[in-house]
């Protein structure tokens, strides 16, 4: 028994958190949707509080990142850390209750989100009950990630554990930080940071939630996922070994940009902003790594759709981390902040990079879940990619041109120095805008629908299959000294 | 500006443990073959075996 199981990989939970993701995916994306008509037609859900821009808005945000995003990572971290470790996830139950006590989070919220309970802190909304759940799920996801790297039959870490090790170290540490208030009752509590000390630990814990949970996280997807599907290994791998390295160490002080021209010391948002201007350089040579490593074979974006979401994503990748870091400046800053163009920038890299790589990488690994050697229907990979695709870029297209034109209405000022615009009337040239916003947002949803369909009909031609352990891999003779010398399970137990 | 005296440390601390992680993995040989692993990753066939596809249909 013990001999027969030890000879797969534990397929069921990378599974369980893929089809998850599409599941997550459909449903927060729908929220997005619904949210993006609620700013053109205010009264659409005709009063009732659940539904109201205020507590969807949220849900979308959590539903989105928490729950499509980290299944995507959860599901693809449990396969990448077991291929390249050459070695089963060292606990089946402990896997099984990190998926389930996942779920159970996101169910939470959507209940409770609607209902308005919240502790009012982007990104991290929900109320204490459920973050102490998720601190215990994310331990048992760190015991069962790192128990596994520790165990591995290859000597060599690959560059992607890395990555998806830095996210879910780091995500531990802001989770805890952040989060810490005092309850008040089940369902209230305070924070433990008062005013802008509060913001201060908001916004620190809040960008390297974007930088650990959005970036570090997806480029371990993107390090694994991109080489296998080109088929190629990744352009440099001491490139991507600095990549992390450079990243890790200069992430953690971006997050005062966020608070520019507020109470928080000036000092601090210049720190905020001269990291932020530092991030670009590792941030772009890891674009540039993972796209070159298509280079000698461009050809084979003309008919693969899988490589042309990882590659595209990557283009997203590096437009986004050239956009942040100038959104940063002061002086750039006093014109974008609080406009829609902050939204904007947020989706082409929500959708445009982290969506995108979640979508390649799903492609490439649903058919191996489920015995398959490619998905139901590529065209229908193809589809999805153009639709989504232009999806993209009405959404950011829109909101970059309402975003300036807001700050430039809220900045004019008449000779006699009282204020050219009302903010309603700011809200009334926007109008346009949004709603090519809500065609754009619309597309993309629907692309995703195309995905769940598209699945659907994989899984049904399929069935769970688990991936024997091979043998140790095939080596050069001078890579030697890379082999662990540990005793391999016998092949053939039963 | 009392929540810097929380994230500074923190952060001193972190760069810190990544600074002993750095060494550990320079002392560990984890950087002493800088082409070989993206190789080996490709040479991990994960596709799946003729005999799984065809007991679907």
């Amino acid at each position: 028994m013990q001999a027969a199981i030890s000879q797969t990989y534990n397929y069921k939970v990378v599974r369980q958190f893929a089809i998850m993701t599409i599941v997550w995916g459909v449903v927060g994306m729908l929220v997005g949707v619904l949210i993006a008509a609620e700013l053109i037609w205010p009264d659409m859900t005709l009063g009732i509080p659940w539904l109201s821009f205020g507590r969807l808005r949220p849900l979308h945000t959590n539903a989105v990142i928490f729950a499509f995003g980290g299944c995507a990572l959860m599901g693809t971290s449990y396969y990448v850390v077991q291929r390249t470790c050459q070695i089963r996830l060292i606990s089946d139950k402990l896997a099984a209750f990190h998926f389930w006590g996942w779920q159970l989070v996101i169910v939470l919220a959507a209940i409770t989100l609607p209902l308005g309970y919240t502790q009012a802190k982007e990104y991290a909304e929900l109320e204490w009950p459920i973050d102490v759940l998720i601190t215990v799920v994310w331990v048992v996801y760190a015991i069962v990630f790192f128990g596994t790297v520790m165990k591995r039959k290859v000597a060599h870490i690959y560059v992607a554990n890395w990555f998806y090790g830095a996210f879910i170290v780091t995500v531990a540490i802001l989770h805890i930080v952040n989060s810490a208030a005092m309850p008040a009752s089940f369902w209230k509590s305070y924070s433990a940071y008062a005013g802008v000390q509060d913001a201060m630990i908001q916004w620190w814990y809040g960008h390297n939630a974007v930088g650990f949970f959005l970036t570090a996280g997806f480029l371990g997807m993107m390090y694994y996922f991109v080489p296998k599907q080109a088929e190629r290994p990744v352009y440099s791998y001491r490139l991507s070994v600095v990549h992390f390295w450079a990243l890790i160490f200069t992430y953690m002080w971006a997050g005062p940009h966020h608070l520019h021209y507020t109470a928080l010391p000036d000092w601090a948002q210049s720190l905020g902003m001269v990291f932020s201007l530092i991030l670009l350089a590792p941030s772009w040579g890891g674009m540039i790594n993972g796209m070159m490593t298509l280079s000698g074979a461009w050809h084979k974006l003309r008919d693969d759709p899988i490589l042309k979401f990882l590659i595209v994503s990557l283009s997203f990748y590096g437009m986004s981390t050239f956009e942040g870091p100038l959104l940063s400046i002061k002086t750039v800053n006093g014109l974008a902040h609080y406009t829609d163009w902050i939204i904007g920038h947020v989706h082409s890299g929500a959708l445009g990079w982290v969506a995108f790589i979640t979508f390649g990488s799903m492609y490439y690994l649903i058919p191996r879940l489920y015995g398959q050697k490619q998905m139901y229907s590529v065209k229908l990979i193809s589809l999805h990619f153009w639709i989504a695709t232009i999806g993209v870029v009405l959404y950011i297209a829109a909101l970059w041109i309402s975003g300036v034109m807001q700050g430039l209405m809220w900045r004019a000022v008449n000779p006699d120095g009282t204020l050219t615009y009302s903010f309603v009337e700011s809200v009334k040239a926007s109008y346009p805008y949004w709603t090519i916003r809500l065609i754009g947002g619309t597309l993309f949803f629907v692309g995703m629908l195309v995905m769940t369909y598209n699945v659907i009909r994989t899984v049904r031609m399929g069935r769970a299959y688990d991936a024997p352990i091979p043998d140790m891999l095939p080596t050069h003779p001078d890579l030697k000294p890379q082999l662990k010398p540990i005793g391999l399970q016998p092949a053939h137990g039963d | 500006m009392e929540s810097l005296w929380l994230l500074i440390p923190l952060s001193v601390m972190l760069a810190f443990i990544i600074g002993v992680l750095f060494w550990w993995a320079a002392g560990d040989g984890q950087f002493d073959d800088l082409e070989g692993p993206g190789e080996r990753v490709l040479q991990d066939n994960d596709g799946t075996p003729e005999s799984v596809h065809n007991k679907t249909a």
